[in-house]
Parts: C-alpha cells; sequence; structure tokens
C-alpha cells in the first residue's frame, strides 16, 4: 500500500514541472539554431538556456523521478511504512531550494558554463552551491533506501528481497558514488575559485573527475526504466518475468561496471595516456552485458504474456501482444531506440571510432536518444502505472497516452537521427546557430531544420502527457488496490546470498574505481604547472 | 509427471536457454574488445600515449608554442609539423595550409579555456585543454579546403570558431617552404 502519497506526488509533479520547461527550452534551442528560427539568434542567451536545459535534464529531473520512483518501492515492495518520511521531506526541499538557487544565476546569465561545468570556465559560486544542494538532497534519499531494507530485513531474515527493491537500492547505491567525482571537482577544485578564493584550476583533472560522474549517471538515469522493464511491464500485459535472478544479476552488473568506465569521455583528451584509455574501452564494452541480458530477459518475459494469449509459432506470438496497451507500447518503443542509441553507444566507446564523431552533433543525437528517448518514454509509463494508486483516480484518456507515447517516440526518431547524420559530417556540437549561407554548411540545412521539427513534436508530447496526469487528478474516484510488481516464472524461495544483498557488489565498484582512476587522478593532482588561471563566464 | 516436477522441468530448460544467451552476449563483448586492441595495437588511429603540459599564460612568450612559431614546417625528413593555439574565440593559425600525401603532427594547446580541433571530413579530432598539449598524426589523401571549427563549447562565442585546412599540392609545398619559416594560409 502506498502510504505517502502526498510525498511521492511531490517528486513526481516537480520533476515533471521543471521537465516541462527545459523541454520548453530544448525546443526553442533547436528553433534559433535552425535555419528557420535565424532571426532570433542570440548565442548568450542560447547557452543560458542549454546551461538551464542541460542542468534540469541532468540533474534534476532524473534524481527527482528515481527518489519518487524508490519511495513507492520502497512502500509498496517491501509492504512496510516508509522509515524517515520527515528526512525524506528535507530532501525533497533541499532539491527544491537547490535548484532555485542554481537557476537564478543561470538566468541573469552568470553561470553559462552548461551542465558539464567546463572548467577553467567559472561561472558564477551559486549555480555549483545550487548543484551540491540538489545532489545532497539525493543523498538523503540514498540513505533512507538503503535504511528502509535494513529494516525490513530485521522483520524477514533471510527472506528474498523484492527485486524492485534489489535494484532500486543498487540504483542508489550507483548514484551515491557515481556523484563523488562531481564533487570532488565541485568541492576541491570550482567552488573554491568561484568564490574567489583561489584564482587558478587544473582544467585536466576536472574533467577527469567529472568524467568519473559523468558516464555512470546515464545508468542512474537508466535504473527507474530497467526496474519499470523487470518488475511493471510484465504484470501490466499479463506477462511473467522470465528469470528473477537474471534480473539481479544485471543490476549487480550495472553497479559494478558502469562505474569505472567514464575516461571514454576523455579518448580525444591529452591530459590521459593510451593505456588508461584504453582500459575504459574495455570496460565500457563490458557494460553492455547486462543491457544484452536485459534484453534477452525482457523478450522473453514478454513472450509469456503473448503465449498465455494465444500466441503461437516462432514469431507469430508478437501479433499475439496486447499492442493497444500503453505499456506493451511505451517498451516497444524504449527498446526500438534502446537499440539505436545502443549501437551509437559501441561506436562511442571504440576508441578508434570515437574519432570520427567525438564531440559532434552525433553525440548530442547519441545521448538524446538513449536518456530523452529509451529512458524517459519509460519515465512516461512509469507515472501513468502509478498514478492511479497516488490519486487514487483512474486514468481514462487510454487513448490520449497512446498517442502521447507514440508523438514521443516520433518525435526523438525525427530530432535525433539528423543529429546522428550531421554529426558525421563533422557538424560540432553546442552552438548556438550556424552560418547556413556559406556552401560547406548549406547542405546541412535540411537536417537541422527536421531536428526543429521534431523538438516541436516532442513538446507537443511533454504538453500532453501533462496534461493526462492532471486531468487524472480529477478523474473519478476508484480504488487501485494495492501496488504490485511483476511476479517471476519461478518465484524465488531462496536467493544466494550474493544475489540478495550489495555490499560485495559495492566493494567492487570502489575498488575497481579506484583502479581505474585512482592513479590517473594522483599523477594530475600531484603534478605541478598544470593549473591555469579561471576565465569567470561574463568577465570579459 | 507430477506438477511439482514439470515445474521442475521447466525451470532447466528456462536456466539452459539463459545459460546460451549469457554465453552468446559474452562472446559479443570479448570480440569487441579484441577487434578494439587489434586495432589499437596496429595503430589505425591511438590516443596519444604521451602526456606533455605547458604553462597558458607564458605561450607567447617563450617555447614551443610562440607566435612566430605557430604554423606548418617541413622538417628534415619530409615529414610536416603544424602547431597551432586555439583561444576565445579562433584559432591561430586562422588558416593552417599543409600538403597532401604527407605525414603531418599536429600539435596545439589552448591559451584559455577548453577547446577542441576538428577537420571535418576527416578522423582529425582532439580536446585542447589549457596547460597540455595534444598531438595529433594525420595524412590528408587529397588537395582541398576543410573547415575547422571548434568542436567543445568555450563560452559565448563558440559558435564563431572556425578555422580552415587548406591541403596542396606537395610540391607547391616545398617551394613555399623553401625559404624555411612557418607557413600558414591566413589572409589568401
Ligand atoms: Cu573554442
Amino acid at each position: 500500500m502506498l502510504v505517502n502519497r502526498k510525498l511521492i506526488l511531490a517528486h513526481f509533479w516537480l520533476a515533471f514541472a521543471v521537465f516541462g520547461i527545459a523541454l520548453t527550452l530544448g525546443a526553442w534551442q533547436m528553433f534559433i539554431r535552425s535555419p528557420i528560427g535565424t532571426w532570433l539568434s542570440n548565442p548568450e542567451l542560447y547557452y543560458r538556456s542549454l546551461t538551464a536545459h542541460g542542468t534540469v535534464m541532468g540533474y534534476v529531473f532524473p534524481t527527482l523521478v528515481a527518489m519518487a520512483f524508490g519511495y513507492a518501492i520502497s512502500e509498496s515492495a517491501l509492504q512496510q511504512r516508509l522509515v524517515g518520511v520527515r528526512w525524506a521531506w528535507a530532501g525533497f526541499w533541499l532539491i527544491v531550494a537547490g535548484s532555485i538557487m542554481a537557476v537564478i544565476p543561470i538566468a541573469m546569465g552568470r553561470a553559462s558554463v552548461l551542465y558539464t561545468f567546463y572548467p577553467p570556465l567559472i561561472g558564477n559560486v551559486f549555480y555549483y552551491l545550487g548543484v551540491v544542494l540538489v545532489v545532497v538532497g539525493s543523498w538523503i534519499w540514498v540513505a533512507l533506501m538503503s535504511i528502509n531494507l535494513r529494516v525490513w530485513r530485521k522483520a524477514n531474515p533471510g527472506a528474498p528481497v523484492p527485486l524492485a527493491m534489489f535494484a532500486n537500492v543498487a540504483g542508489s547505491y550507483l548514484w551515491a558514488w557515481t556523484a563523488v567525482g562531481a564533487a570532488l571537482e565541485l568541492l576541491l577544485q570550482i567552488i573554491p575559485v568561484a568564490a574567489g578564493l583561489k584564482a587558478t584550476i587544473d582544467a585536466g583533472l576536472a574533467r577527469i573527475f567529472f568524467s568519473w560522474t559523468l558516464h555512470a549517471i546515464v545508468y542512474f538515469w537508466l535504473m527507474p526504466t530497467y526496474i519499470a522493464y523487470y518488475t511493471i511491464v510484465p504484470r501490466a500485459i499479463g506477462g511473467r518475468v522470465y528469470s528473477d535472478s537474471m534480473a539481479r544479476i544485471s543490476f549487480i552488473l550495472f553497479l559494478v561496471v558502469a562505474m569505472p568506465i567514464g575516461m571514454h569521455h576523455t579518448f580525444a583528451d591529452p591530459q590521459v595516456g593510451a593505456g588508461f584509455k584504453f582500459i575504459h574501452s574495455a570496460f565500457t564494452a563490458l557494460v553492455a552485458l547486462p543491457t544484452l541480458l536485459t534484453v534477452f530477459t525482457i523478450c522473453a518475459s514478454v513472450e509469456i504474456a503473448a503465449r498465455l494469449r494465444g500466441g503461437r509459432g516462432m514469431f507469430g506470438w508478437i501479433g499475439a501482444l496486447p499492442w493497444d496497451n500503453p505499456m506493451m507500447l511505451a517498451l516497444a518503443f524504449s527498446f526500438i531506440m534502446l537499440g539505436f542509441g545502443g549501437a551509437g553507444g559501441l561506436i562511442n566507446m571504440s576508441y578508434q571510432l570515437d574519432a570520427s564523431i567525438h564531440n559532434t552533433q552525433w553525440i548530442t543525437g547519441h545521448f538524446h536518444l538513449i536518456f530523452g528517448g529509451a529512458i524517459v518514454i519509460m519515465y512516461f509509463a512509469i507515472a501513468y502505472d502509478l498514478w492511479p494508486h497516488l490519486t487514487g483516480r483512474e486514468l481514462i484518456d487510454i487513448r490520449l497516452i497512446r498517442t502521447q507515447l507514440w508523438l514521443w517516440f516520433i518525435g526523438m526518431i525525427v530530432t535525433t537521427f539528423p543529429w546522428h547524420w550531421v554529426g558525421i559530417l563533422g557538424m560540432p556540437r553546442r552552438m548556438a546557430y550556424f552560418d547556413f549561407g556559406d556552401p560547406a554548411i548549406a547542405p546541412q540545412a535540411f537536417s537541422v531544420t527536421l531536428s526543429a521539427i521534431g523538438g516541436f513534436i516532442l513538446l507537443a508530447s511533454g504538453i500532453m502527457f501533462i496534461v493526462i496526469l492532471a486531468r487524472g487528478m480529477r478523474a473519478p474516484q476508484i480504488d487501485a488496490g494495492p501496488y504490485r510488481f511483476a511476479l517471476a516464472v519461478h518465484e524465488p524461495k531462496t536467493v544466494p546470498v550474493a544475489l540478495n544483498t550489495h555490499a560485495l557488489w559495492v566493494a567492487l565498484m570502489i575498488g575497481l574505481t579506484l583502479t581505474n582512476y585512482g592513479y590517473p587522478i594522483l599523477n594530475l593532482a600531484l603534478s605541478s604547472g598544470t593549473s591555469v588561471p579561471a576565465v569567470y563566464v561574463g568577465a570579459q | 509427471m507430477s506438477a511439482e516436477e514439470t515445474h521442475h522441468d521447466s525451470a532447466e530448460v528456462a536456466a539452459r536457454v539463459e545459460r546460451r544467451w549469457a554465453t552468446i552476449a559474452v562472446i559479443i563483448i570479448v570480440m569487441m574488445a579484441l577487434l578494439a586492441a587489434f586495432a589499437g595495437i596496429h595503430r589505425a588511429t591511438m590516443p596519444q600515449p604521451r602526456v606533455e603540459i605547458t604553462d597558458p599564460s607564458r605561450l607567447h612568450l617563450s617555447g614551443e608554442f610562440v607566435e612566430s612559431n605557430l604554423g606548418s614546417v617541413l622538417e628534415a625528413n619530409g615529414n610536416v609539423t603544424v602547431r597551432a593555439i586555439g583561444q576565445q574565440y579562433s584559432f591561430t593559425p586562422a588558416c593552417i595550409v599543409v600538403p597532401a600525401d604527407t605525414p603531418i603532427t599536429l600539435r596545439a594547446t589552448s591559451a584559455d579555456v577548453v577547446h577542441g580541433i576538428l577537420i571535418q571530413g576527416t578522423n582529425v579530432n582532439t580536446m585542447l585543454v589549457p596547460g597540455y598539449i595534444s598531438e595529433q598524426l594525420m595524412r590528408f589523401a587529397k588537395t582541398g579546403d576543410y573547415l575547422m571549427p571548434c568542436q567543445e563549447f568555450c563560452s559565448f562565442g563558440h559558435e564563431g570558431m572556425w578555422g580552415k585546412v587548406k591541403v596542396i599540392d606537395k610540391t607547391d609545398f616545398a617551394d613555399r617552404a623553401k625559404g624555411g619559416g612557418r607557413l600558414s594560409c591566413v589572409g589568401q
């Protein structure tokens, strides 16, 4: 039963409100950098907007969704009242305060450093402090997830931890540890400079710290999506989870190997040698493993549902799936986008192929397809699924929900495919506008226009999503019953300790991070003469 | 057969299928890593192996990146070295001239914030991080003009930071390099 509905709803609504704002900014950015909107070009406003879009979409929105979903899982999967409700509210208000603190300097144009910070470019100190507050707020959630699981374990000694909670806690640990990289960068390097206590900064070291956060954060964004694949979709379409242990192994693998691979973001950087780059490249290949396992397990789980509905034959069962069920639709779209985005990811992680597309529009296309596409469409599905349980009211606009999901999928494809294409042609990313009059750039005008159209399709879909949820708050009351998670074909009676606890895997995660990052970081931190003068935004 | 046994049998089947799939997945990944290692060892493209540092606030005073040393130079062994710096919001030299069909070493750094060099239509792509020297090997098969945008956000003028690369005939380049000195195509 969901008891703390208000808490969960507050997180979701804040998440979707900031998402709506950031989505609008995103569409505006695509418009003014395209050939159809050149009359509005203003680089200064563009980079402010880009900083706000990235900061919200990267830090605030997915964190709040993970927290809301995490609290819901903790209550419904463990069937126990949430421990630490006051702390949970404190975490929420810290995130509110941090977001406001960060957005003011952004709006004033004093923090146009984009969400990846870019030292020695330094923005207003309150921007960074705001981001720190958001992270601290989310760390309270990490602690609460761990504490709630511990309380449950005490009451149920030796029992298998419900899969949803096992995965949820794995995701929270992953976040806690991956955020440490950016936290070190902010606290040790950037904030002292932004506050005027220091005038120089090692930009190379800062990029290494940031890469520690920047890759695994994607897997943190991904966690709610994967939890939904395993524990919501099979139930919603009348199937079962093919394998409970395979699911646990996938989440453990994410926890262990997602972390120590971020240096693949610095393949083209001069401050790391080739050796560590190769190690990180190989580890990045490894992280494809849990996704491959998941694709298999989920397809098999979906097949069970189809066969229970009378589906026959090698591929004939696909037609028997409940395609009008929004959850089925969301899963299918998510998988397609994950497929394309994942293939692009394999290209990025290869340190030979990266050279052709490094820092081009291809990268923008890649991560929007994965995060904005495969991940966010499942956030929608999670909200739709949870909403009746949170509001006690039925979501009646099923056709509208299907249209919304279709539009999101189409919008994502129309936006990201042209980006991939111009990326291959060498179009750099993060540019406020292009000189489409230049004959060498003119041929890309069509692709950029197409992307902008995709942006407006996405905006339309995002607005529909918010309208559907808002209407759901005033729909007729129903008794939604207890919130349930999918059962496995063979529900585990006992689970090996290794698949039921996190300690070993957290230790492995930390150990691997230290071996993969320790030497490069120490090497840079100890070398003198690599710090350079800070360049303050707006001071030029 | 009892229900318990059927259940057990189907669990066995499930586990077998699962193991098979996991094996395939592992093989795919090992193959990818091996391919990457193979290509890397053969130096199809390799990131620079050494880390070199330089003080960005002294670039114009002395050392490799003083203004008079920027541009392209023909080395005694027939190779060409190009030295360039990026600063908000331009490259120096803004137009790089190089010969076709010649091994070229690009050495570049940043004088202020992080920039990037990307030569469109090629695999030349490297970050310029202040304090560090980036080195990249390149070779152009054909003559022609290429655009060279800054690929990393470097503040409000980033979108205006476009350099050019002019690849000219090998003998033309040798002619122009006769007097020694550093070549560029700025103003041409
Ligand atoms: Cu630049």
